[in-house]
């Protein structure tokens, strides 16, 4: 198997397996794609085990089985222990739902490394508002003991938007009486159902300064405990002047392959104009080294201005593709976040309607399979 | 000197082939190893005690001199990261 590696890409070291987008939750801000009720056709066990195989001989270590709700695959168990014996760390990405303390045991014994089970809020009522299922919180409650119990490592995480961010202290309150190791709060990124339902979701600046200040003050109270509770604080782009360092490069560590065999080189890459190749159809070597889908966005031969003559372009690659193409119709600009884009104008009036928008979660598009019809029924 | 080092919960030490060198796994992460670094935890089995290590580096690398403080400091380091706990 040759490959020319023309831009001396790095290994895929992380390797994120989409096992389907079927999933009995319906988040608004769900980072699966729109029409996801499009897609058919997911990969066979012995296409994933393939997968996983050529993965770990190129090089990945850290694996995550997402969706979706990847319980919802019969064969889970199965690529656990494939996925183990390989010698991957594998991380099972859930909302809990589906999972029982028997699941929580066999896994284990599969030699599953990790479980991040997901909550939407601090108490029933707007967690499973949000989630758009009425027995979600007491399932994931239970879900999160059990897996405490079994002896995993114990992350939680919490996507934070303008409707639980006044529940920070709860949350981690919450995390913390249950025993958790790492906290996620991770502010909603727009993306998928989340830049559909971006007026509805998007807190404001004050909002965002509250919660900043009362995560540090509480990791402060952790330190001084001595707890061994990690919270890791994600904040959205959109209050951002520098952009991030995608992915840390486009294909250069990270590799998601779709339920349907779609390989990408970011879970939110499927939106945005270009070909990307299948695993059905081609060799992962090949479709990460020599694809034109992976070797559309390494370099920096692409870029246009600002992002060309810029001192930061190796620090940041220009920022997100997806963000540049949501925002502004075309997936080489630089991304908007950044203050020298010429569209960062809709990056701040995005933040001026989050000062005063006033939207309930009803109004919110759910992520379901009838409102996924809408987006490709032509 | 007479506590044993062992790993977390949730990490796990290994060698991996294609970055030709140890690395530490835990949930949704990972951390390259430099050669000491890596020669130190390989010695991590949750039995032996911080001297014990000592003595087996010093005989592996017997002209790097004693290494009783550089091990020490080190474990101490990573158990400040939460990757080991010493007890």
């Amino acid at each position: 198997m040759s490959t020319t590696n023309p831009h001396n890409a790095g290994p895929p070291l992380w390797l994120l397996a989409e096992l389907t987008y079927r999933c009995p939750l319906q988040c608004p801000y769900c980072s699966n794609p729109l029409d996801f009720a499009q897609t058919q056709q997911e990969l066979t066990t012995e296409e994933w085990v393939s997968v996983l195989r050529q993965g770990r001989t190129m090089g990945a270590a850290q694996l995550g089985f997402s969706g979706g709700e990847p319980l919802v695959r019969q064969d889970l168990a199965e690529l656990i222990a494939e996925a183990r014996h390989l010698g991957y760390y594998t991380n099972l990405i859930t909302s809990g739902l589906g999972l029982t303390e028997a699941k929580v045991d066999a896994f284990a014994e599969a030699g599953l490394d990790h479980i991040q089970v997901s909550f939407q809020a601090s108490d029933p009522e707007l967690n499973n508002a949000v989630a758009g299922s009425r027995k979600a919180f007491d399932q994931k409650l239970a879900m999160a003991r059990a897996v405490k119990e079994a002896g995993y490592p114990m992350v939680l995480n919490f996507v934070i938007h303008r409707h639980n961010i006044h529940q920070m202290n709860d949350i981690m309150d919450l995390c913390e009486r249950l025993g958790a190791d790492y906290v996620e709060l991770a502010t909603c990124q727009y993306y998928g159902w989340a830049f559909e339902n971006r007026e509805g979701l998007m807190p404001s600046k004050a909002q965002l300064v509250k919660a900043e200040q009362e995560v540090n003050r509480y990791r402060e109270r952790l330190q001084q405990s001595g707890s061994a509770m990690n919270l890791i604080f994600v904040t959205p782009d959109y209050y951002e002047e520098r952009p991030k360092a995608c992915m840390n490069g486009w294909g250069n560590l990270f590799l998601t392959v779709a339920p349907d065999g779609t390989a990408l080189p970011c879970h939110s890459a499927r939106l945005l104009p270009i070909d990307f190749p299948n695993v059905r159809d081609m060799d992962l070597q090949n479709i990460w080294y020599d694809s034109p889908g992976f070797n559309h966005y390494r370099g920096d031969t692409w870029m246009p201005e600002p992002c060309r003559s810029c001192d930061e372009k190796e620090k940041d690659f220009g920022g997100c593709r997806c963000q540049a193409y949501l925002l502004t119709g075309k997936a080489d600009n630089a991304d908007p976040v950044c203050s020298k884009s010429s569209y960062h104008d809709r990056i701040l009036a995005a933040r001026k309607a989050a000062d005063h928008a006033t939207a309930g979660l009803t109004e919110l598009v759910y992520r379901n399979a009838d409102n996924s019809r809408l987006f490709f029924r032509g | 000197m007479n506590e044993v080092p062992r790993f977390r919960r949730g990490f796990r030490f290994q060698w991996e082939p294609a970055q030709e060198s140890y690395v530490l796994l835990y949930p949704e992460g990972m951390v390259k190893l430099n050669g000491s670094a890596g020669a130190i935890l390989n010695q991590v089995d949750g039995q032996r005690t911080v001297a014990d290590i000592v003595a087996s580096l010093e005989q592996q690398f017997p002209d790097a001199g004693p290494l009783g403080k550089d091990v020490s400091e080190f474990l101490q380091d990573a158990r400040h990261q939460h990757w080991i706990e010493l007890s």
